[in-house]
């Protein structure tokens, strides 16, 4: 019987900076609707791993797969791999949404701008039909009423969640989230989170780098612990928070207190 | 490249160098004094003080400082009431006037960079001296001028830097600076690459030797505004 | 009270505000090209950049007039006699200006456009990358636009600067407003009516000038808010 190819496959991947290893051999298996998230102290490569999937940073070792596509890498001039095929990369990179934990708008656009940009520049959309398109998904995300304002007189809340709207409106086959709430005011942390437990329900594939321990353990079908570069723990969320069986994760989540 | 014409030339140019020492020296002093009261002018709350200083400084950055050389040095020359006064040797002197031009052109852009400074003096300092019982010439004296200066370094390096190669206007009206040797030995040799190239290696001379100068200043008065080391 | 030269001066001031404008074209692709190369990865490219800015900073504006005007007409003519010809070849003094202010000024705006480009949030541009967009468009769509929002006030300084500095260009004899103000004070012994007539025009370009970048910079900067 042929199975789907994993959604997202990542295997071994190797990250160094200088001489420092942050990545000693990680990889990461997402079937269609699966929600990963991983969580780890500062340092644990989390946000590193999340970047290297869609090559924001370039790994030394290691294999990148969507949907049963490979993304071709070769050497570049410092030991890291970079993409062979600029082409193929983009459009990894176009099925690959990315939220930010620093939001990331393009400050000299509209929300709307915002949502607008990729599809049309992109993915070559016809501006109507991907202002239509960019309505829908700020009303999804409950922010159609800001859609003419600039990133600078949003909240970070309403940012946020206009940069979750650019994602969603490139139809992506997964989603990264980099941390989406660590630089929001505590207040608007839960309408973001609102917004990303709604898109799990309805079964996307999403990738968390999260602290929200409560998001971790009700929303995800995966939990994923690093620590040091490494996998430490892994499996079903509400088991491994329940119950860690690595003395590491017991510490980690003794100090987190949620 | 005739090196033996440059050679021959060169006492002259050592002189240019001496008369553009003087020039930028006399200005930026002349020029740097006038502008302490001016800047605390351009700063008060008292429109008849700040108006008139920010009018001389906006029609002086505003025109090019060879149409205020001219007007210093031919412009003046029109009227009889100056031609028969006591002071018109001086008035009608070269160096007087490219001194006087060069100086109220420094002045002005001085006022403006050490009026910035003042008005970004953190208001908790300023309270803070009030609050000790400090009166408000005391204050002006140890506090804000200090600070305002030091916080203008870099600022006041550039208009340096750009009084330095002003002075090469000068030679326009007949100082032989550097610019006016470099003019002369092109006259008379016919050699511009070799006249204009040594003037340019002396003022980029002068400019590091500027340039060195400010970054010690920096670093002796600007260290409490430095990253920590 | 002009003596009737007001339409003199007027025809020169079209020719000051050619100089200028064509001094700022020159030096507007200048200083995007040597941005590009101070924030290139060749260290050639950036050693090169560091080096014009530093030359242009370090010498007076008249002394690379001169060099260029009076050594650029003996190097045409040198080249011109190389190659059979025999008479005297003049170089037209506008040339000669445009080429001098435009070379310096590139300068000055490679710094502006630099710090510009360098002061925009690395967020931005990776954010273009992250959805897909190659690094052309990243240039295009997401650094360009921010960096003329950020450059407005510097290039409104350097704009400033070389409009003055083309009083310098009547030097090597374009008849320019500087030129005809000197003729007419000549003709009627009235030096200081007509520099200060010139002053007053210049004051009145850069005025117009300060008002309308102003006005281009409130509405670039719409979308930010600025720090007070």
């Amino acid at each position: 019987m042929a199975t789907a190819p994993l959604a997202l496959d990542v295997r071994d991947l190797h990250k160094r900076f200088g001489s420092h290893e942050v990545l000693k051999g990680v990889g990461l298996a997402a079937a269609r609707g699966d929600v990963i998230s991983l969580i780890g102290s500062s340092g644990s490569g989390k946000s590193t791993l999340l970047r290297c999937i869609n090559l924001l940073e370039q790994p030394h070792a290691g294999r990148i797969a969507l949907a049963g596509e490979e993304l071709r890498l070769v050497a570049d001039r410092d030991g890291s791999l970079k993409a062979a095929d600029a082409g193929q990369l983009q459009r990894f990179r176009a099925r690959l949404a990315m939220v930010f934990q620093h939001f990331n708008l393009w400050a000299h656009l509209t929300a709307i701008q915002n949502v607008m940009e990729a599809p049309v520049h992109v993915l070559g959309q016809p501006k109507a039909e991907a202002r239509e398109k960019a309505l829908a998904m700020l009303a999804r995300v409950g922010v159609a009423h800001r859609r003419d304002h600039f990133p600078a007189h949003l909240s970070g809340g309403e940012q946020q969640r206009v940069a979750i709207a650019r994602a969603l409106a490139m139809e992506p086959e997964v989603m990264l989230f980099d941390e989406p709430t660590s630089a929001l005011d505590p207040e608007l942390v839960g309408e973001v989170l609102k917004v990303m437990r709604d898109l799990a329900a309805e079964g996307r594939t999403m990738v968390v780098v999260t602290h929200e321990m409560a998001f971790a353990r009700e929303v995800s079908s995966q939990l994923v612990f690093l620590h040091d570069g490494r996998i430490e723990e892994q499996g079903d969320p509400r088991g491994v928070l329940a119950n860690p069986s690595s003395e590491r994760l017991r510490q980690f989540l003794a100090g987190s207190l949620k | 490249m005739n090196l033996e014409a440059i050679g021959e030339s060169l006492p002259s140019f050592v002189e240019g160098l001496q008369v553009t020492a003087i020039l930028l020296a006399a200005a930026l002093v002349l020029g740097l004094a006038a502008a302490l009261p001016l800047a605390f002018a351009r700063t008060s709350t008292r429109a008849w003080l700040s108006k008139p200083v920010w009018l001389f400084t906006y029609v002086i950055r505003g025109t090019p400082m060879l149409v205020q050389l001219f007007l210093l040095y031919y412009g003046l020359a029109q009227f009889e009431a100056v031609r028969e006064s006591v002071a018109w040797p001086w008035l009608s002197s070269a160096w007087f006037c490219a001194i006087a031009a060069f100086a109220i052109n420094t002045c002005a852009y001085t006022t403006e960079i050490l009026a910035g400074a003042l008005e970004a003096t953190p208001a908790g300092e300023i309270e803070a001296a009030r609050a000790l019982g400090m009166g408000r010439a005391t204050v002006m004296r140890r506090i804000l001028l200090p600070s305002a200066l030091r916080r203008a370094i870099p600022a006041y390096s550039n208009e340096a830097i750009m009084m330095l190669q002003g002075t090469s206007l000068a030679s326009i009206v007949t100082l032989l600076d550097l610019t006016g040797a470099a003019r002369e030995m092109n006259s008379r040799t016919y050699l511009p690459f070799e006249a204009f190239l040594t003037a340019a290696a002396f003022y980029l001379a002068l400019t590091f030797a500027l340039v060195s100068l400010f970054h010690l200043a920096e670093r002796r008065w600007l260290a409490h505004l430095a990253p920590r080391r | 009270m002009l003596h009737g030269y007001a339409a003199s001066l007027l025809e020169g001031t079209g020719l000051t505000l050619a100089v200028a404008a064509a001094s700022l074209a020159i030096a507007c692709v200048l200083g995007l090209a040597t941005a590009a190369a101070r924030l290139s990865g060749s260290r050639l490219a950036r050693a090169l950049g560091a080096a014009y800015t530093t030359v242009v900073r370090g010498v007076p504006d008249l002394v690379l007039m001169l060099l260029v005007f009076y050594g650029g007409q003996m190097a045409v003519n040198a080249l011109a006699a190389q190659l059979g010809y025999e008479g005297f070849l003049d170089i037209d003094p506008f040339v000669a200006g445009i080429a001098t202010i435009g070379f310096i000024f590139g300068a000055y705006l490679a710094e502006t456009f630099r710090g510009a480009i360098l002061a925009i949030p690395a967020g931005q541009r990776e954010a273009g990358l992250a959805f897909g967009m190659g690094r052309l468009q990243v240039l295009l769509r997401i650094t360009l636009p921010q960096m003329v929002r950020l450059a407005l006030p510097g290039f409104t300084n350097n704009w400033l600067v070389l409009v003055k500095s083309t009083a310098l260009v009547s030097i090597i004899g374009l008849n320019d407003m500087m030129q005809r103000a000197g003729q007419a004070a000549g003709a009627t012994r009235e030096p200081f009516t007509f520099y200060l007539a010139a002053a007053a025009i210049y004051l009145a370009i850069t005025t117009v000038s300060l008002l309308a970048l102003r006005a281009l910079e409130k509405r670039y900067s719409l979308g930010v808010r600025l720090a007070r």
